[in-house]
């Protein structure tokens, strides 16, 4: 950036933005009175929490609003021009060409059947009229320029053969390949393990100070807004709560949301004491392995170990934290021992003393996704009463005790005759706790089981799962990428890499000091750090 | 890839084998004695004897169909017992209209069910798609025999724009044979077209909420384009399963059809045949119509592999 006075020309300046929802909705506009602007060579973050209008705005500004939404009220000047007033073939013109955008799943954003290449490629297609060689070139020089390694070859990779990483750097040398004026960047990195987002993340970074371009970067994680933004907007329900520098919002919010959401993100502080649990022993692990054979065209055998031999003991009102990212084997680990698959080798044992109930009485699993472990077609309360019908309770009593775990985990038992679709992440995540402990279990394996939650929201289950463990005297195997949810709820961690445990210990020892180099390298890449220090 | 065509065109043996064995046993085990028909009402029991020992009936079973299998391999489909023509002529001669109405079919089913599916699919919920899945539930539910002769009465007898029965070859002249399978290609293709209009719909519908549609548009992409390049290509996969299950629709179909519009076709060549219990013609046919559909599925087999990367077998 040289010309310093340009940096405080707008880019886009939305004006006294609202976008209507359809009538029978929750409130009249999906986003109200919202006004910010993004100028040259500055980075503003969205920040809210689900529900909070901050992708409905982007759509807006891109025109891609479902068509569930009428017309948007105000003003997008986009250099000077009305978007809200543009032809649909201007605002196609100006898609790709003068705004770019990335999504959230890269894993899905991009077309499975075509090759990264011509997806990218398709860019200067619909915008310019080139020859094919010199399209090429270009192809591969964005894919240069975003750190895609060997790009002449990878243009002919498909999507499914390259990394999250990889894929959400190929969507982002497609938005950026003809030098839009405006990056517009919707939660880009929350699918992707904390070590590739600090890499994306940086990337963006460097590519918007070497372009002097502007950023809508929108996020629900205070943790990259410290990394990333010059300014903040923060949205609730629709409306904007406050804007300001990143330092003013992050050193002194001045609207008790914001206060909130900054309160809510869990820090790396053990929020347990480091001495070891002293409950009777409820799970003994021993060489734990899992192996998938592949089998080729020819006959030939190929041996992947998802899974390398692990071992672990867990007690009576213990949790054991298991972290690591994507392929580290941690939810190979915690199917095995729930036994919803078959390991390679080792064993699970369950010991103590209900020796003589059956395995699924003693184990229950509260799985990542809250939209979809529960079935849509049944009420919450026959899906609460199933498994305790199952072994033979009655169902007066099944229903009986659903009534009552409704109440402990903060919902109204009238709720029972509800169906799924009709509470929130947070509801249903309760709910599947709730099924969970119907069949009075003594260990918990809770999967990411807050990982789809809003942070606030994050905050309520993970004090609902710690004054359950008390309650009951529950084990608890905890699944999670996130260490900062770990650091809030477990006494010990195992760290996972490639399969294998590479790291243990008490939350304080692992973190003030971690023996493994990839510990240190997950630690190093918490969002947020940069901000705390 | 080489080694995945191989392996599926290897998979094809044991399947026409099974074929093969139950097209043998379910006509032999039938009830019906073919010497007996042959000979007639009032023969003696010798001279239908003599017949069996002439057709190999009096053999047991195994030794009939290993004998049977060695003429199938060598391409020798038999002799029909009552034209004592061989069943390869008669089936060639024959070949000709049915493989006219099967192609002509399928080109109007999936020209016409692409395209407007696809459109239906791309603008959910608009009139044009309700009249469009409105028409596909009448034309599903119509039986093939019904509609040829409604088709037959408007177009034929009342408009005169087509012949009511019967077939022109090709060698007559192009237009003139379009001109007498155009009728009942269109009524054996009528649900067919609605089938793959209706799968290629669905899919197309799926596939405009995916993500990568919505990248497509932040590009820039031309909506006609986002639709075909995009939602259709990815819809490519169910709407090939169907056309491929389809055939068997479409062979099932060309008998009725041959009979409602005279044409000399296979159809008929098998239906007469099944009426005198003319065994080697029924095996022939059954065996060809068995292998058209194995083939035709390999080939889509095949097509995956190409339409979506991910598949690899």
């Amino acid at each position: 950036m040289t010309a310093a006075p340009l940096a405080n020309l707008p880019i886009v300046e939305i004006r006294d933005l609202a976008v209507p929802l359809p009538d029978g909705g929750d409130r009249r506009n999906a986003v109200d009175g919202v006004s910010f602007s993004v100028a040259e060579g500055e980075i503003v973050c969205v920040v809210g929490e689900s529900g909070s209008g901050k992708s409905i705005t982007a759509q807006a500004i891109m025109g891609l609003l479902p068509k569930i939404f009428v017309k948007p009220k105000g003003a997008i000047l986009f250099e000077g021009e009305d978007l809200l007033k543009a032809t649909p073939a201007r605002m196609r013109s100006l898609r790709g060409s003068g705004i770019g955008m990335i999504f959230q799943e890269p894993m899905t954003a991009l077309n499975p059947v075509h090759t990264v290449g011509a997806q990218i490629d398709e860019v200067l297609r619909a915008h310019l009229t080139l020859p094919a060689q010199e399209r090429f070139a270009r192809v591969v020089k964005a894919m240069e320029e975003v750190g895609l390694p060997d790009p002449e070859r990878m243009y002919y990779s498909f999507p499914h053969q390259l990394s999250g990483g990889q894929r959400q750097r190929v969507l982002i040398a497609a938005a950026l390949i003809l030098q839009p004026r405006l990056l517009i960047a919707d939660e880009p990195t929350t699918a992707l393990d904390v070590t590739t987002q600090k890499q994306i993340l940086q990337q963006i970074r460097d590519l918007q100070r070497s372009r002097g371009m502007g950023v809508l970067f929108i996020t629900h994680d205070i943790g990259v807004v410290a990394e990333i933004a010059d300014r903040v907007v923060v949205m609730k329900s629709g409306r904007m709560v406050e804007t300001g520098s990143v330092e003013r919002i992050l050193t002194a919010p001045e609207a008790d949301y914001t206060r909130m959401l900054i309160a809510a993100v869990p820090t790396l502080e053990a929020a347990r004491p480091a001495g070891p649990v002293h409950g009777p022993l409820a799970l003994s692990v021993k060489d734990i392995a899992k192996t998938y054979t592949i089998r080729s065209a020819f006959g030939g055998m190929r041996e992947i170990a998802a899974l390398k031999p692990t071992s672990l003991t867990l007690h009576r009102g213990e949790t054991i934290g298991v972290i690591g990212e994507s392929g580290s084997g941690k939810s190979t680990l915690a199917r095995c021992i729930t036994k919803l698959i078959e390991p390679s080798s080792g064993e699970a044992t369950l010991t103590g003393d209900g020796a003589q109930k059956p395995f699924r009485r003693r184990m229950q699993i509260v799985f990542q996704d809250p939209f979809r472990s529960l079935n849509p077609r049944r009420t919450v309360g026959q899906s609460i009463i199933e498994g305790p019908m199952n072994f033979g309770t009655t169902k007066a009593e099944a229903w009986e005790k659903a009534r009552e775990l409704m109440a402990l985990v903060g919902l109204d038992p009238a709720a029972l005759n509800r169906y799924p679709h009709q509470f929130s992440g947070g509801q249903r995540q309760r709910i599947s706790i709730a099924r969970a402990l119907a069949m009075e279990p003594e260990i918990l394996v809770a999967d990411e089981a807050v990982s789809a939650l809003d942070v606030s929201v994050q905050a309520q289950v993970l004090k609902l799962i710690d004054d359950v463990q008390k309650r009951f005297n529950l084990a608890i195997l905890f699944i999670t990428h996130d260490l900062r949810v770990a650091a809030q709820i477990c006494d010990r961690l195992l760290v996972m890499h490639r399969g294998e445990l590479v790291e243990q210990g008490s939350v304080r020892a692992v973190f003030s000091a971690p023996s493994h180099d990839y510990t240190r390298r997950l630690l190093d890449s918490i969002p947020g750090r940069r901000a705390a220090a | 890839m080489l080694a995945f065509l191989a392996k599926r065109m290897l998979a094809v043996i044991p399947v026409m084998a099974i074929v093969a064995v139950v097209v043998f046993l379910l006509l032999r085990l039938s009830p019906g004695d073919p010497a007996l028909v042959i000979a007639g009402d009032n023969a003696d029991p010798e001279a239908v004897q003599r017949i069996r020992v002439a057709l190999g009936l009096d053999q047991p079973l195994v030794t009939q169909f290993w004998v049977w299998l060695r003429h199938m391999l060598s391409g020798d489909l038999g002799t029909s017992i009552f034209s004592k023509l061989p069943v390869t002529d008669l089936i060639l001669q024959r070949a000709e209209p049915t493989l006219s109405l099967a192609l002509a079919t399928m080109v109007f089913a999936i020209g016409v069910a692409i395209p407007l599916g696809t459109i239906a699919g791309a603008t959910a919920g608009s009139w044009l798609d309700r009249s469009l899945m409105a028409v596909s539930v009448v034309g599903f539910s119509l039986p093939a025999f019904v509609l040829g002769y409604c088709m037959i009465y408007v177009f034929a007898l009342q408009l005169g724009w087509a012949p009511v029965q019967g077939f022109t070859s090709i060698s007559k002249g192009f237009l003139p044979f379009l001109h007498s399978i155009a009728l009942p290609a269109l009524t054996l293709g009528l649900a067919y077209m609605v089938l793959i209009a209706r799968i290629t719909r669905a899919s197309v519908l799926e596939m405009m909420g995916e993500d990568f549609i919505r990248t497509a548009r932040a590009k820039g992409v031309v909506e006609r384009l986002v639709v075909t390049h995009h939602a259709l290509r990815n819809a490519a996969i169910p709407i090939l399963t169907i056309i491929g299950i389809g055939v068997a629709l479409l062979i099932s179909g060309v008998v009725v059809i041959e009979t409602v519009f005279n044409i000399p076709g296979i159809g008929r060549l098998v239906v007469d045949a099944i009426l005198k219990r003319d065994y080697p013609v029924i095996q022939g046919v059954i065996l060809l119509f068995s292998a058209v559909y194995v083939l035709i599925n390999l080939a889509i087999d095949v097509g995956y592999a190409f339409l979506d990367p991910r598949v690899r077998y």
